[in-house]
């Protein structure tokens, strides 16, 4: 059971994400993203991470894509068109992207040991022992990422504000976050 | 888990899907005819006394309309955007308890699964309910369709964020994040007469959230993503028949769900006086339970009759100026306190 | 029962997915996407190892990572949205100008 829900999810994730590459319109790509936070999601839940799980549904999927989706109504963008000005990625793209994942398997199957099994329910992550480890154990990162949400917000409002317009894609953009 | 369990859980959905479709189906009956009457107006009366029967006669108009689809839609996402819109309403129902726990053979009776994280499960639920309305915005290929879509993105997710911060002062007193955790906290009573509501040390978050799930639910006055007179239908303009139902349903769900979040997080859920033989004790509970919720779906057409719409700029600088800071004060005043008698 | 490698397997296939859609798309938008796609594949591996090393830590960089991915999305994309504003395009092959 648990087997057949982890290659149902996997298959969907990688399914999704393939289909992110083959999409021509931007709105599509981005729906197969969505696709593949979800399918993540439920493998985090599988691996008991329920927190994870749920802030990835409300953090990617529910305001991160949401904003690309936004963005991308907003410029109207349409399909893609095909230029072929980069004859690297074209000539050696493929083959160095298939080296890449074979030289990752490689390592994955050399370094982690085979009998190393992931059976449902072995580690409960809760919710409060993350919290309590977050504020106790990793309270000056915590800090650090609240300031950087800071910068990047005010950033976000220098960079799309319109000069003198009100009314824009910027104070849209700034809502978003 | 046992066959037979699985049965009962299954039978469980069945029933509460039932039950929540009926309620959404009435509540359209309850608005139209509350608001008639705060109207000066009669409202629904042809059909079956006091137009009882209307939702059904409705349910059958929608049905059978012709089903149009215009030519020059982005059909899958067409397609997709009012059952997304759906089934994100309907999924939050999942983690909601409707009365104390009654187990019948080892199963909880009035509640489809006690989640750990049940308040972060409607959030994410919710947060993807925004794709439904701005799908069927862009997809619809309209200009009034594609305005209503991106009004209602920018405000969902603005509003979201003032919805899950005044939610933080509840978790924190009660230190969990299972809705069932929260209703429980709730027991009891001050000084032996209060009712040990959450409203009444989070009276600065219950109204961030009621006025936050009325935006986010897309109500009057905060219907922008639909304003008629500007936007025709916004962005279900260019749907018809049984599509235009869903969204329709889809509303209605939410507004069910947020009263009944609302009931659960600050109005002490199914608690009330509990007395008599031991069916009624059992029984009371949800009777509380019900009454809230028809309450905040009272609060929903109420506002409704007598509120203007916002303009969209006032919408926003109203979430962003007004709420959040709210929101945030009452975090900090809240964690302050809890700080102070604890140490 | 799924051992742990299959985990991370399917993490670095979703990445070396991000990394061909940031190489191959043509769309700055898509290719924003794929990044989101390698961030969400690394992601992955942490959960999986924070899992099988039975310690939360995994968890919260997940968690950190996301609230810098959220952060890198608003201004990625106003970034966008002013090269937009500014070329009409969102083609990376037509945005190789440093001036106009």
């Amino acid at each position: 059971m648990y087997q057949l829900l982890f290659f149902v999810f996997a298959g969907a994730a990688v399914g999704f994400a393939i289909n992110l590459l083959l999409q021509r319109h931007p709105i599509h790509s981005a729906l197969s993203l969505i696709g593949v936070m979800a399918s993540l999601a439920s493998l985090y839940l599988m691996l008991g991470a329920e927190f994870i799980a749920a802030a990835q549904i409300i953090v990617y999927a529910g305001a991160i894509m949401v904003l690309f989706v936004f963005v991308i109504m907003l410029l109207n963008a349409g399909e893609e068109e095909r230029t072929q000005r980069s004859r690297f990625a074209k000539y050696l793209g493929l083959p160095l992207i298939l080296l890449l994942v074979t030289s990752m398997a490689a390592v994955i199957y050399r370094q982690v040991p085979q009998d190393a099994m992931v059976r449902f329910g072995d580690f409960p992550g809760r919710t409060a022992d993350i919290g309590r480890r977050l504020f106790l154990n990793y309270l000056l990162p915590f800090e650090v990422v609240s300031i950087v949400i800071l910068v990047a917000i005010i950033g976000t409002v220098v960079l799309a504000r319109k000069d003198s317009e009100t009314e824009g894609p910027g104070k849209a953009v700034v809502s978003e976050k | 888990m046992s066959p037979l369990m699985v049965l009962f859980a299954l039978a469980k959905i069945v029933v509460i899907l039932l039950v929540l479709l009926t309620v959404v189906a009435y509540a359209v009956w309850f608005e139209r005819k509350l608001l008639a009457h705060m109207q000066c107006r009669w409202g629904p009366t042809r059909v079956g006394p006091h137009g009882l029967l209307q939702p059904l006669a409705d349910a059958i108009k929608l049905l059978t309309k012709e089903d149009l689809t215009p030519s020059e839609v982005f059909p899958l996402v067409y397609l997709l955007a009012p059952f997304l819109s759906l089934v994100t309403a309907l999924l939050a129902f999942a983690v909601i308890p409707f009365g104390p726990e009654t187990r019948v053979g080892g199963m909880d009776l009035f509640q489809i699964a006690d989640l750990d994280i049940g308040v972060l499960f409607i959030l994410s639920v919710s947060s993807m309910g925004v794709y439904g309305i701005a799908l069927a915005g862009w997809s619809s290929n309209s200009k009034y369709s594609l305005l209503g879509g991106l009004r209602s993105s920018a405000q969902m997710i603005s509003y979201e964020l003032a919805i899950g911060l005044s939610i933080i002062g509840v978790l924190l007193l009660t230190g969990s994040l299972s809705l069932r955790a929260i209703v429980e906290n709730q027991a009891g009573a001050y000084w032996g007469f209060l009712p040990r509501w959450n409203i009444i040390p989070q009276f600065a978050g219950f109204v961030c959230f009621l006025v936050a799930a009325i935006a986010e639910t897309n109500r009057l006055p905060f219907d922008l993503p639909e304003a008629e007179t500007e936007l025709v239908a916004g962005y279900h303009t260019e749907y018809s028949s049984m599509k235009f139902g869903m969204f329709f349903m889809a509303e209605y769900a939410n507004m069910v769900t947020a009263s009944c979040l609302a009931t659960l997080l600050f109005f002490g859920g199914w608690h009330g006086p509990v007395f008599g033989p031991a069916i009624l004790q059992a029984l009371l509970p949800l009777l509380w339970f019900s009454l809230k919720v028809l309450f905040f779906l009272f609060l929903y057409v109420w506002i409704r009759a007598t509120l203007p719409r916002f303009r969209y700029d006032q919408l926003m600088a109203f979430g962003w100026k007004f709420l959040v800071p709210l929101a945030l004060g009452n975090l900090v005043v809240t964690s302050l306190v809890l700080a102070i008698r604890w140490s | 029962m799924v051992p742990l490698s299959y985990y991370l397997i399917l993490s670095a296939i979703l990445f070396t997915l991000g990394v061909a859609g940031f190489l191959f798309k043509r769309n700055i938008v898509t290719i924003f996407m794929s990044v989101e796609l390698m961030l969400n594949a690394v992601n992955l591996t942490f959960v999986a190892l924070s899992y099988s090393l039975r310690q939360l830590d995994g968890q919260i960089i997940v968690f950190f990572v996301m609230v810098i991915a959220a952060a890198e999305a608003a201004v990625g994309l106003a970034i966008i949205i002013t090269v937009f504003r500014n070329r009409e395009s969102l083609n990376v092959d037509r945005i190789d100008l440093m001036k106009l």
